[in-house]
């Protein structure tokens, strides 16, 4: 177990280098001088000279592309032009929001979709199924934002029930969860559907495997088939759905951000692309991609926990 | 996995299949209407979607106009039809070109294989370390907003669903009796990739692209929701709802018309692909 752990985490550091690279790259395929980009046209000479020099920009590329490289490896994401604060003490600013906001999500997402999709599963091909097969395929065809205007048109505008601008920071707890309401239902509601298709299927897999019929063919009940044998196995799946949505997940919550004009991490790249804060953009850009490579890592990690058979393929 | 030569032995099944089921058939009704409204817009609704009426703006729906009017006085439903226009385009070509090319970077990497294979391998799962819409936006923040960048910008965010697609049967096909009489025929790998390899990988990456292309769809949106989609005045549904947003609550409707067109059209896609994809999967069809 301890080698397999090693060998996936060792597998994680080309993919995390090249990303770097790639984010080295693309800040630097910039048509024109990105410190003209940055100050625009009126810049005179010497702001320029000295935003260059502030952005090593002035130092050949390879030695660029060491010092970038070498600040991040000590833990380093460079420096927000703007602010001049650290990315990360940026980061650590605001990310609290952000993970409160993903957790009840996950939450939400989970505790409605795996019922749904067992329900759907169990009821394949009928309308039950049908039905639940088109609401989330419905919920998964809604871009974030369309959704979360949705809701807050009707329960904050027009019911009232919620505020209209979520603010987080918030002492009172249940003052906190009312804040939280919307926002949090808008990304669960669109991962419960994600959840729902998810179990569906694996459910359906689950069921038409040797040992159910065996348990069938013992003449064990239909419930207890399901509850005891199906359902723990069908749920592995979706415990690494977490990891691979990851990514449109980040997506979404910059969406639901802005509509709900909830700080966090969404909004702090927005306000770094309006600023035009390429170093914290760079250094953001690295941050998400870092955390969904590790997620992946531990996506694989997790299935070799729960199944033996995975950490002895090469 | 799915043999790649499956889907053709079962064409007139699946077809048959495909049309049985009432969620596909309603999908394929959807983007053909859709598709059809966005080329007839001038035709369906003749009112210039960029003609302003100072006076008249933020009139709620009418007879004169069925969607209402926006903050600068334009007709919304024309403003919505061209938009289609739009959105539909960037979203086509953006799939395209993602098609073209993962496609043939896939097929690449799983007919050569070795070295060049992992290599392609361990780019692709850069590209898939970042968030699709952070990805998007980075390009488009360094290219500047603009059709043609957009769709380069939602190209490489889809780049490597494709190529995934495409190399996995190619590393299968590389190895079957007719690619191998073919190369004993003196056939060039180009020759044999595009005559024998290719058609028979086309059907999953038809698949690919329908449900891929409502992806496209839903990042051009949230880009120009954003604020890095075309530059205003054109209208996309995406910059619609951005800017029907501001008057939410004067004018719910300026944000609710372009969010359910984007919905309807996402929808249909998915349907559409969704169908494909159970009728052209034999696995499925044992369900």
């Amino acid at each position: 177990m301890t080698a397999f752990l090693i060998r996936r985490l060792l597998l994680a550091i080309p993919t995390l280098l090249l990303v770097m690279t790639a984010v080295f790259a693309l800040a630097r395929i910039v048509p024109g001088d990105p410190a003209l980009v940055i100050l625009g046209d009126q810049a005179t000479q010497e702001a320029l000279d000295a935003l260059r020099e502030r952005l090593g920009l002035d130092k050949p590329l390879a030695a660029q592309y060491i010092e970038f490289l070498g600040g991040i490896l000590t833990g380093n994401l460079g420096t927000s032009l703007i602010t001049g604060k650290s990315v990360w003490s940026e980061v650590v600013a605001v990310i609290p929001f952000t993970i409160e906001l993903t957790l009840a999500a996950i939450l939400i997402g989970v505790l409605l979709g795996v019922p749904l999709g067992l329900y759907a599963a169990v009821h394949c091909n009928r309308w039950p199924d049908t039905l639940t097969r088109l609401i989330s395929l419905a919920g998964l065809s809604f871009p974030a934002f369309v959704s979360a205007i949705l809701l807050l048109l009707a329960f904050a505008i027009y019911l009232r029930w919620f505020p209209v601008i979520s603010s987080p920071a918030l002492d009172d707890p249940i003052e906190r969860i009312r804040h939280l309401a919307l926002p949090a239902l808008n990304l669960g509601l669109i991962m419960t559907a994600y959840v729902t298709r998810v179990m569906r299927a694996s459910v359906l897999n689950v069921l038409g495997e040797d040992y159910i019929r065996t348990a069938r063919a013992k003449g064990m009940g239909a419930r207890v088939v399901l509850w005891r044998h199906a359902l723990r196995n069908a749920l592995i799946p979706v415990a690494t759905v977490v990891g691979l949505y990851l990514g449109t997940m980040i997506g979404n919550s910059v969406l639901t951000e802005i509509v709900f004009n909830r700080p966090g991490l969404g909004k702090l790249i927005l306000g770094a692309l309006d600023q035009r804060d390429y170093t914290l953009l760079q250094g953001l850009m690295i941050f998400f991609a870092g955390l969904i490579v590790l997620a992946n890592a531990a996506t694989d990690i997790a299935y070799g926990v729960i199944d033996p058979r995975v950490r002895y393929r090469s | 996995m799915t043999s790649a030569a499956a889907p053709t032995l079962n064409r007139s099944s699946g077809s048959k299949r495909f049309l049985s089921q009432p969620g596909s058939k309603f999908g394929l009704g959807v983007v053909i209407l859709v598709v059809l409204a966005a080329i007839f817009a001038p035709w369906i609704w003749p009112i210039d979607p960029l003609e302003q009426d100072v006076l008249g703006k933020l009139a709620p729906p009418s007879l004169e106009h069925p969607l209402g009017t926006d903050s600068f006085g334009r007709d919304v439903l024309s403003r919505l039809l061209h938009a289609a226009r739009i959105s539909l385009f960037i979203g086509v070509m953006a799939i395209a070109l993602a098609l073209v090319l993962g496609t043939a970077i896939g097929v690449a990497a799983g007919y050569i294989g070795g070295w060049f294979d992992s290599m392609v391998c361990a780019l692709l799962d850069v590209l898939l370390s970042f968030p699709t819409l952070l990805l998007g936006l980075m390009v488009v923040a360094m290219l500047g907003p603009s059709v043609e960048n957009l769709i380069i910008a939602i190209a490489i965010t889809e780049l490597a669903p494709f190529a995934r697609v495409a190399r996995a049967p190619a590393i299968a096909l590389r190895g079957r009796e007719f690619v191998e009489a073919g190369r004993a025929l003196g056939f060039s790998d180009m020759r044999i990739v595009v005559v024998h390899v290719v058609p028979n990988l086309l059907s999953e990456v038809v698949v690919v692209a329908s449900l891929w292309l409502a992806a496209a769809i839903r990042t051009e949106a949230s880009l120009s929701f954003i604020g890095l989609g075309v530059k205003p005045p054109t209208p996309t549904w995406g910059g619609m709802i951005r800017e029907g947003f501001e008057h939410i609550l004067d004018a719910p409707w300026l944000a609710l018309a372009p969010g359910f067109a984007i919905l309807i059209t996402v929808l249909g896609l998915n349907l559409l692909g969704d169908g494909l994809r159970d009728a052209l999967d034999p696995k499925a069809q044992r369900e």
